[in-house]
């Protein structure tokens, strides 16, 4: 069956991931941080989705739960059409065309394989012959921009951090597969090297028709990656659109103040008050309602009493606000149609 | 010079403990102005953070090899020893890190820090009025309900709120100089414009001299008189901001410059790279060390290392090809 073009590659629908993180004497939960509460979004085909929030937004958690290296507590997520794990996709099938890469290069490579090893590592797993994942491995190599020849014997502490990543990204791409999760895989590096492994993705990406789930704490280079970003807010989605509205039209206050906070470059137009103050809360006890009310500056009552729901407000442009919903009662909401 | 405050001259420091030296620090030479803040711009490894903690000498004495002047508020910082050193650091010069988890001491909560270090400096004061100073510090830094968070440990306070107590801790034998490293990169974006805002207020009200060391030139145009770019233990380029923000004239800054990920990158263009990655310390070519990544290398970059050119107005850069990257 050829996949329609109207299904996206990638539905993810409710995905909520709590962990325990105090238990009473029978093992039960007493305590748990909510790291990702109820996450909804598509990956297209072809597109790269950034994905933007602050430490313990869970950016990481979504990462993890899209590949099930953890399992969710609740969620579905459907790759082109078919449900994770069910019978029509099993779990192994569907890890061949999902792959992740982290940020930390040095900690994801195994320090006991060569170079070779650990990229023929995943086809030889899934039924490969030795010889020919040998192969894949060394064009794969000589595409990242490491010459086999050199690289091939290495170990990994024998690398820079540029090329452990070019590795990484060589491994990802061994199973040939259809998505990349790109877990802040650039923040390591430094910014002459980040430009060249960007430049990498992005012939990498035209190059074998891949899809990009694109998660990074910088703003900029999301700016230049994505088509569209998800940007969120202690383990919701506050805001998802376009990436060009967003930048400029952002309707959420949370987008706001982090597209605020981005520096000017310039030394006649210096920030001179900070868009938000505080610090995000503790993912633990978040705060009830609209997670964001406690920093927000239109907060009002109705923001702490009730969660305001993902709508679409523009094309495309969807976002978790009362202020943006005609019947919240929010007093800056725009009027309620007649 | 009169109106120095910190004189550094002709710095070079080598780590010895390994099976090779690394030179680290290649003939840094840097004088900051009282009030003045330079920023001290490079990437990992370029020595900007080994150049900082020499003023304070932080270094392990038994595996680094450090030789120059460094001269603070008069005083000899190489000269130093034993009680004199220990008195000089958070009095004279004071430092704030990137991590403050690992900066600060897990067991005794921040008013004891910073009563502790401001009693150590000044014996005549007594406990109840380091604990006041110690609160007027916290307000001074906002941070909010003051009284209660003296008693706070570090683990019980967020990154933002940690990264302001340990800017108190260092203000709080009023120093003449202010030594940052890197103290916003650990921090959110949202949160990195608050402590960068605090940090340009106190600066301004105290006259503090500043060395602000930072991986990210948006935070140096933010909080910098000067800018000065690190490349392999030495200065490449120092200037006011707008001269090297706006004309820099050496192929690395420019390179530096042209790669970061600004608004007028359009998107889906490739962004132009500096090729190549930074050299080897334990390794360096003999001449200019940029000349292996630079486009407009000739065969006298490798030969030796280029001697400063003075632009004017406080602009200079190590290059012999100036001409060329006008």
């Amino acid at each position: 069956m050829r996949e329609s073009d109207n299904v996206p590659l990638l539905e993810v629908r409710g995905l909520v991931k709590h962990f325990p993180v105090k238990r009473n004497l029978l093992g039960r939960a007493t305590s748990v941080v909510s790291a990702v509460d109820g996450v909804d979004f598509d990956l297209r085909q072809g597109e790269t989705l950034g994905v933007v929030g602050e430490s313990g937004c869970g950016k990481s958690t979504t990462a993890r739960l899209l590949m099930h290296l953890i399992e969710p507590s609740a969620g579905t997520i459907r790759f082109g059409g078919k449900t994770v794990g069910s019978a029509a996709l099993p779990l192994k099938e569907f890890r061949r065309q999902v792959q992740l890469v982290f940020q930390d290069s040095y900690a994801s490579l195994n320090p006991r394989l060569t170079v070779e090893e650990s990229i023929a590592f995943g086809p030889m797993v899934h039924g490969t012959a030795r010889t020919q994942a040998q192969a894949r491995t060394h064009a794969l190599l000589e595409r990242v921009g490491l010459d086999p020849r050199r690289f091939a014997g290495r170990f990994t502490h024998e690398l820079s951090g540029g090329q452990r990543q070019r590795v990484n990204i060589a491994r990802a791409l061994a199973l040939q597969p259809r998505i990349l999760v790109l877990d802040e895989a650039v923040s390591a590096l430094d910014k002459s090297v980040e430009a060249q492994v960007l430049n990498l993705l992005l012939d990498l990406k035209q190059e074998f028709g891949l899809s990009y789930v694109f998660i990074s704490h910088d703003l900029e280079v999301v700016r230049f990656m994505a088509a569209r970003v998800l940007v969120m807010y202690l383990g919701r989605v506050a805001e998802l659109a376009p990436t060009e509205a967003l930048y400029t039209d952002s309707r959420h206050p949370y987008t706001t103040a982090l597209v605020g906070s981005l520096l000017s470059m310039n030394p006649d137009r210096r920030t001179e008050a900070a868009p938000i103050s505080g610090d995000p809360p503790n993912p633990i006890d978040p705060p009830p309602g609209c997670r964001f009310h406690t920093r927000c500056p239109h907060a009002e009552p109705v923001c702490a009493a009730g969660v305001p729901g993902l709508g679409m407000r523009a094309q495309e442009h969807w976002v978790a606000c009362h202020m943006g919903d005609p019947m919240s009662g929010h007093s800056k909401a725009p009027a309620r149609a007649a | 010079m009169a109106d120095t405050v910190l004189d550094i001259r002709n710095l070079r420091v080598t780590f010895t403990g390994g099976a090779k030296h690394v030179r680290a620090v290649d003939g840094v030479d840097l004088a900051v102005a009282p009030g003045e803040v330079v920023a001290l711009l490079g990437e990992s490894g370029s020595g900007k953070s080994v150049t900082l903690r020499s003023v304070l000498r932080l270094h392990p004495e038994a595996k680094t090899r450090i030789a120059g002047s460094i001269v603070a508020a008069g005083v000899d910082v190489m000269a130093l020893t034993g009680a004199a050193l220990a008195d000089f650091r958070g009095k004279t010069v004071s430092m704030i890190f990137q991590e403050p988890m690992l900066a600060l001491d897990p067991v005794y909560s921040l008013g004891q820090q910073i009563t502790e270090s401001i009693r150590k400096h000044e014996p005549a004061v007594s406990a109840e009025a380091a604990r006041r100073r110690a609160f007027e510090l916290f307000e001074q830094v906002r941070i909010p309900s003051p009284e209660r968070r003296l008693d706070a440990y570090p683990h019980e306070m967020s990154g933002g709120m940690r990264q302001r107590a340990m800017i108190a801790l260092a203000l709080a034998c009023n120093p003449k100089v202010l030594l940052a490293d890197e103290p916003t990169t650990a921090l959110d974006a949202t949160v990195q414009v608050q402590i960068l805002l605090l940090l340009r207020e106190l600066q301004r009200n105290l006259n503090l001299s500043m060395i602000f060391v930072t991986h990210d030139i948006g935070v140096g145009v933010e909080v910098a008189d000067r800018i000065a770019v690190m490349y392999a233990g030495r200065i490449v380029e120092i200037g006011a901001v707008r001269d090297v923000i706006r004309t820099p004239r050496h192929p690395y800054t420019i390179g530096l410059l042209s790669t970061r990920a600004q608004g007028g990158r359009l998107s889906g263009n490739r962004l132009t790279t500096i090729s190549g990655s930074p050299p080897d310390l334990a390794n360096l070519p003999p001449g200019c060390a940029f000349a292996p990544r630079c486009a407009s290398a000739s065969a006298a970059c490798r030969e030796a290392a280029p001697a400063p050119v003075d632009l004017g107005a406080g602009h200079v850069v190590r290059c012999i090809h100036t001409a060329i990257t006008a």
